[in-house]
């Protein structure tokens, strides 16, 4: 099992470790509760270390990138960072991941700790051009600093750079502490924040020193389990969870980063033929209307008794506060209002769709 | 962690309590903290029986979802519907208001055999 450079500060602060795509990881430290408020309402830090980094670098970096990933590379510039995938032939997400643009002959994917190692021999067997990439997860170590006070947190720490001029999906490299980072304002949980880039021997330097200077801003660490509800109530998808390789990424809701105008991708021909066909399932929000938690893998009817869909993640969560979660259904039934019966533990119990995301900040 | 001398233990974390002719239900502070935080706990109904082992509620974390099982046999006289708005009252007073039911028709002889406070302690190895 593998530990991130910040295990021993996990240990020493309390957290409860558990196992999670071969890590060994804290899902809470104080409480899932607590951390999820401190993330909504100040500012909460996260050990996200086990993430996966590859490089892709030479001339023919992005000529690579745009046929092995489905959002437009060629519109990303120096410092800028976008949401991407990459896609199987079928048009199913190998793995949901970030690009971020160095200079024009280097690129950074940030991708899932459970795919890291899939994705870099995906990426390496699809490679159409002789751009090389690395493996480099083992040389960094990650921490996101997520709340409505983490700028106020990161920014006076940070040297040769500005963070106050750092827009959203912008990254800069920098440096903390006299030691490189790259710092972007990216997170995982909707609300403001940055995801820090680390060499993997600094790493517990740098969540000391932001716990340190947090305090009086109410920082707590946050482990998985806050991770996981803030991200639910956002609406951020989690692979394995809303996202599969045997479901597409049009299913998914991932439409608005699949560019079909650009060149040819892989898996573009699948999903123009999906488009065009129509799509059989679709992702849809839902609260439930009766007492009790829909789960992933519990069965959805429609109100009839069919069987109609199923979930892909449910909880009830602290903001929200009501039993919620995102589900798969047969298209005709992803319509807003459309009333639904989930199947949980052999009871079923009344929901239905909503709009997503269920949390959203105020600016 | 407390564990309350007037209170007997089973091996999956439940405690009871006898209190005049019911006994009260919960689960440990122990338990309380191997689940997290609770965020719904889906109470039987009064006047529903239940078996020694069997399934007395359901009681749900933002992960996961755990069955409490009744150590003793009885019928369920009161529940603590205040759990319904508040499943926190569990983790933060495990024995006091986060009581789970109380149950009536209990036999003398299944309290006897549970354990008590010194040996459920020994057995959480706290």
């Amino acid at each position: 099992m593998k530990k991130t450079p910040l295990y021993d500060e996990h240990l020493r602060l309390g957290g409860k470790i558990v196992e999670f795509a071969g890590w060994q990881m804290p899902v809470q430290y104080s409480g899932v509760v607590a951390e999820h408020v401190a993330v909504r309402e100040r500012v909460g830090l996260f050990d996200v270390s086990h993430m996966g980094e590859i490089w892709v670098t030479g001339p023919n970096a992005e000529k690579a990138l745009e046929f092995m990933t489905c959002n437009k590379v060629s519109a990303l510039y120096d410092g800028k960072a976008h949401y991407s995938a990459i896609l199987n032939e079928g048009g199913g997400v190998v793995d949901d991941i970030i690009i971020y643009r160095c200079d024009k002959e280097r690129f950074l994917i940030c991708v899932n700790a459970s795919n890291a190692d899939k994705d870099f021999e995906w990426l390496t067997k699809h490679n159409p051009t002789d751009a090389k990439i690395v493996n480099a997860s083992a040389e960094y170590g990650q921490i996101a600093v997520q709340g409505p006070r983490a700028m106020e947190l990161v920014t006076p720490l940070v040297t040769r750079a500005d963070l106050s001029s750092l827009k959203y999906f912008h990254f800069v490299e920098c440096e903390i502490l006299g030691s490189p980072v790259i710092v972007a304002r990216t997170g995982y949980t909707g609300e403001d924040g940055v995801e820090i880039f680390v060499k993997a021997q600094k790493t517990a330097d740098l969540w000391r020193l932001l716990l340190e200077h947090g305090t009086t801003l109410g920082v707590l660490p946050c482990g998985l389990g806050a991770r996981d509800s803030l991200r639910l109530e956002a609406a951020l998808p989690l692979h394995g969870h809303e996202l599969a390789e045997d479901t597409t990424a049009l299913e998914s809701g991932l439409g608005w980063i699949v560019k079909f105008e650009k060149g040819d991708f892989i898996g573009k021909e699948a999903l123009l033929k999906q488009k065009q066909a129509g799509l059989p399932k679709r992702l849809v929000g839902f609260y439930l209307d009766e007492v009790g938690i829909a789960r992933q893998g519990d069965l959805v009817s429609a109100v009839d008794g069919q069987q109609i869909g199923v979930v892909a993640s449910g909880t009830k969560t602290p903001t929200v506060n009501k039993a919620l979660g995102m589900a798969f259904v047969e298209t005709s039934y992803a319509a807003l209002d459309t009333k639904l019966t989930f199947v949980v533990r052999g009871r079923n119990i009344a929901g239905h769709v909503v709009q997503l995301p269920f949390y959203k900040r105020s600016k | 962690m407390e564990f309350p001398n007037e209170c007997k233990y089973t091996k999956d974390h439940e405690w009871v309590r006898v209190e005049g002719d019911n006994v009260v239900v919960g689960i440990t502070e122990f338990a309380q903290s191997e689940l997290g935080d609770l965020v719904f706990v889906d109470l039987p109904a009064v006047g529903k029986a239940v078996a020694t082992h069997g399934t007395l509620c359901v009681v749900e974390s933002t992960k996961a979802a755990s069955d409490v099982y009744s150590p003793v046999a009885g019928t369920v006289a009161e529940r603590n519907d205040a759990l319904v708005d508040d499943p926190g009252l569990i983790n933060r007073t495990p024995y006091s208001d986060g009581w789970i039911v109380k149950l009536t028709g209990v036999s003398d002889a299944e309290l006897a055999g549970l354990m008590s406070a010194e040996e459920y302690k020994k057995l959480v190895g706290k």
